[in-house]
């Protein structure tokens, strides 16, 4: 067994044990290659299958290219898709930069708010229809009591404090100070009414292991991610307002894991695109404590 | 393409203040490990907030810990060497974060332990050592850091060394290193120390670049907890697949495996996967499917071994040694959760042998309950058996988890295996035969005037909704024929009885001494009582059979699979409704539960 069968196997282990505790089951899927690895993972974990709904927090302000891959990716795996957004926010126009907040703000309204009551259910969630190929209002609002995330533990310092399992509470707060232990493989499965669990099978994986696992498997990941011919690509995806390609010249995996390993990126942090992450000291602790994903 | 290069979890532990952050932030920044800028960017803020640069501040990421100024959780960093990649995990010295500790140490397969030159050799240093080798770290380094505040002196070092030999020798843990360093002056951890002429050894990263990695375990004998059972029927899929992680050992294409606890046995048909060759051999490590060519029923929880190997153990009693975090005691009487590997079982803590201070290695034996740090030696009980390994011969199914309040609470390792014993339930029983008051109005009163026996009717079978028409047929019949009977639907019970259970899935024991407590007030009062519970097991019908005494219990196995051996009766599902009546009455008047002829 090589490393990236090491991090798949007990991967692929957590999202079982995720999958037998929690009926209210689903997985977000931001579009991006971490959490598109993981719904990887869920094929193999599943034998091919992946028997819950995938989870899309949709800002609005994504990169097209991002919803178009999304929909390809729904039709060829027939996958359970649902989506749901702050209709009320963007309609207010309570967004950056057009409207009248700055980057946190829209962050929390787009992204932390939309998520809590999806998950919740107070607010439409739309499935995506196999029959009718479009997405319909989902008569289904019940909670989800677990919700599995991508998050990785290098990508910056409050996310090295994660569990495999995490808490949250009635208000998707995450109380850092007092996480459950986790002995072995043996993690928090059992929950009060009103909470939920957050479960992250990828803690342990680098952005680099994320590639060479692409790489690997041959996973399809959003064409953003290569230079198609100007020298520059997305390193990480994000809402276009906010989100900045770097200058590269990688057009394939190959390149990017080449890139990341000894080339230009091997020591510059993944996020240094994202303009959220640079105002005030612990802005993503603190949307991650708000229910930030 | 891929060099996927070898990568090892190694945890920090020891006193707090005693420098672990200062030790990681030194490892990270001489290896060259940082992001670019990181070192600039902690440094820049730390001028701005006017306080002195520290490493420990590149871990320390969050506000809450930066304030006051120690590691509430354990965080992971990564650094490379040119051998491997590591990811650390700083492991917070402070007492109340215990909790914390374990679950960094537990996912290490190496520790480093830092001890302050200063300060010595301090109760969590002790604490953690001990921590660290009950939850199975082999490889442990110790550093006697702030060698720079002890003058660099070759005394305090040896005196450190000697003391804490001492103690580690008497929980049989031998250190492969003592090394002496100073993190914040960056001697002797990844630079050898220019300071300490008088010490020839290697330097803490050299040390951490020669732990071993953890050996495959395929040489042990296959064990493979079985998480979960899958039938996904999308697009035709018609493999039922059990699922789960095989710890140990390995398993080909036909062999003969068994299923403990419930000895059934049959043969891999195949190694399922997807986005994989076909494999015609498996083993430890792999998250794994398999199917079997014969279709036996076999819980989640249960372990896969293969029979011509030595098996785990089957019991509802063991020895183990507990490690307790939990808020609450853990105390006799009461009702527990336990987890080991997949097996979820129902748990009460028996007897406490002793409390060893986990600092000071004092037992104390008259306690009987079990308190927040303490280590105690005790025995538990089960209320079914479970199968499990002695910790001595397989580490993954010989340890354990309790829950209590949704919470992890406890670790532990299975020291022993002891007899079965006579479970909870039947000491129950035997304590409510004293305390019920039983009716002056006589049983055989009641059946004389009811001309029927009491008894409870359990219909079994994997097909719940014929099982459960069968046996809304059989109290009709029996009521028209003028007996006192009736059935008890489990809709009926868990919107009643056990309305307060949120899922009887997670809690099929509770769910099953409700009915078998249930049942005991049908009978007591002369009825019959049936009812149909699919999948039933042996132990579980023991569950309902022992709260039923001191009446009987009858179990009619309704399928055309023998689906519990100790079934009184056996019916052909494809066989007519009445037929299949007629057979149960037959019984019933056989046995002479219905008092038909009685003069």
């Amino acid at each position: 067994m090589d490393q990236l069968d090491k991090l798949e196997n007990i991967s692929i282990y957590i999202l079982r044990e995720a999958y037998r505790d929690f009926k209210n089951l689903g997985m977000l899927w931001s579009i991006g290659k971490d959490s598109t690895a993981l719904l990887w993972l869920a094929r193999k974990a599943f034998f091919g299958h992946v028997p819950f709904p995938l989870i899309h927090i949709d800002t609005k302000f994504k990169i097209p290219e991002m919803i178009e891959y999304r929909d390809r990716l729904v039709k060829d795996w027939k996958l359970n898709l649902i989506f749901g957004s702050n209709f009320d926010a963007l309609e207010k126009k309570e967004t950056f930069p057009h409207g009248n907040t700055d980057r946190i703000k829209c962050c929390k309204n787009l992204k932390s708010e939309a998520l809590k009551h999806v998950l919740s259910g107070e607010w439409q969630r739309y499935r995506f229809d196999h029959k009718a190929q479009a997405y319909l209002p989902d008569k289904n609002n019940a909670p989800f009591t677990g919700v599995i995330v991508g998050v990785r533990a290098d990508e910056e310092g409050s996310r090295s404090k994660e569990r495999y399992f995490s808490p949250r509470d009635v208000r998707s707060d995450w109380g850092i100070d007092d996480q459950p232990p986790e002995f072995w493989n043996q993690f928090k499965t059992d929950f009060a009414p009103g909470t939920h669990v957050r479960i992250h099978p990828l803690l342990d994986w680098t952005e680099l292991n994320i590639w060479e696992y692409i790489y690997r498997e041959n996973i399809p990941v959003v064409p953003l991610y290569f230079d198609s011919g100007k020298g520059k690509r997305y390193r990480s995806l994000g809402c276009y307002p906010c989100t900045s390609p770097v200058d590269s010249t990688a057009k394939n995996v190959a390149d990017i894991i080449e890139e990341l390993r000894s080339g230009k990126f091997a020591n510059i942090a993944e996020r240094s695109g994202r303009e959220q992450d640079k105002e005030g000291g612990g802005t993503l602790e603190e949307l991650r404590r708000d229910g930030y994903m | 393409m891929i060099t996927n290069k070898e990568q090892m979890n190694i945890v920090v532990v020891g006193h707090v203040d005693h420098g672990k952050s200062t030790v990681i932030g030194r490892l990270m920044a001489d290896t060259g490990s940082l992001p670019k800028g990181k070192l600039e960017q902690i440094k820049e803020m730390c001028a701005i907030n006017s306080r002195p640069f520290e490493y420990a501040f590149l871990l320390d990421a969050l506000k809450d810990e930066q304030s006051q100024g120690i590691t509430i959780d354990a965080a992971r960093c990564f650094f490379k060497t040119s051998k491997r990649h590591y990811i650390i995990i700083d492991a917070p010295g402070h007492i109340e974060f215990l909790k914390n500790m374990v679950t960094g140490a537990s996912r290490a397969e190496a520790a480093l332990l830092v001890i302050d030159a200063g300060e010595g050799v301090r109760e969590n240093s002790r604490r953690h050592g001990f921590m660290v080798s009950l939850l199975g770290i082999k490889q442990i380094v110790v550093l006697v850091n702030k060698m720079d505040l002890a003058g660099y002196s070759k005394d305090v070092f040896e005196k450190i060394k000697n003391e804490f030999s001492d103690f580690l020798n008497r929980i049989n843990v031998t250190p492969l290193a003592y090394v002496p360093v100073s993190a914040r002056e960056g001697e002797g951890i990844v630079n050898s120390p220019s300071k300490m002429p008088w010490y020839k050894g290697e330097t803490a990263l050299a040390w951490i670049d020669r732990f071993e990695k953890e050996k495959p375990k395929e040489q042990q004998p296959f064990r493979f907890p079985v998480q979960d059972i899958y039938r996904f029927t999308e697009d035709g899929d018609n493999r039922r697949i059990i699922a789960g992680t095989i710890e140990t050992g390995s398993v080909k294409v036909g062999d003969e495996v068994i299923f403990l606890p419930s000895g059934k046995k049959s043969n891999i048909k195949s190694i399922e996967g997807f986005n994989i060759p076909e494999r015609k051999i498996i083993s430890a490590g792999y998250a794994a499917g398999f199917t079997l060519d014969t279709q036996i029923y076999i819980r989640q929880g249960e372990i896969m071994c293969r029979s011509s190997e030595s098996l785990p153990s089957v019991s509802n009693t063991f020895k183990a040694n507990i490690f307790w975090v939990g808020k609450k005691p853990m105390i006799q009487g009461k009702k527990y959760k336990l987890k080991s590997a997949s097996t979820r079982a129902t748990v009460y803590l028996k007897k406490v042998i002793n409390i060893i201070d986990a600092s000071s290695l004092d037992t104390e034996t008259n306690k009987q309950k079990i308190e927040k740090h303490d280590v105690a030696e005790c025995i538990l009980q089960t209320l079914k058996p479970f199968a499990f390994d002695l910790i001595s011969k397989i580490e993954a199914t010989g340890r354990f988890v309790i829950v209590d309040d949704y919470e992890i609470t406890g670790g532990g390792i299975i020291i022993d295996s002891l007899d079965k014993s006579p479970s909870f339930l039947a000491e129950h029983v035997e304590q409510r035969k004293f305390s019920w008051l039983r009716s002056s109005i006589r049983p055989e009163d009641r059946a004389l005037r009811y001309k029927q026996k009491p008894r409870v009717l359990i219909i079994t079978g994997n097909n719940s909704e014929l099982a459960e028409n069968l046996a809304r047929n059989l109290e009709e019949m029996l009521f028209n024929k003028g007996k006192s009977v009736y059935y008890l639907g489990i809709s009926n019970i868990l919107s009643g009885l056990s309305g307060d259970m949120k899922d009887i899935t997670t809690d099929r024991d509770e769910h099953l001494r409700r009915i078998g407590e249930l049942a005991h007030l049908f009978t007591d009062a002369g009825m019959i009582l049936i009812t149909s519970i699919p999948d039933l097991d042996l132990f579980e019908k023991d569950i309902i059979e022992t709260l039923n005494s001191p009446y009987e219990t009858v179990l009619i196995n309704y399928g055309s699979k023998k689906f519990n051996e100790r079934s009184s009766l056996y019916i052909d599902e494809d066989a007519p409704l009445e037929k299949s009546l007629d057979i149960i009455l037959e019984y019933l008047r056989d046995k002479e539960v219905l008092l038909e002829y009685y003069i």
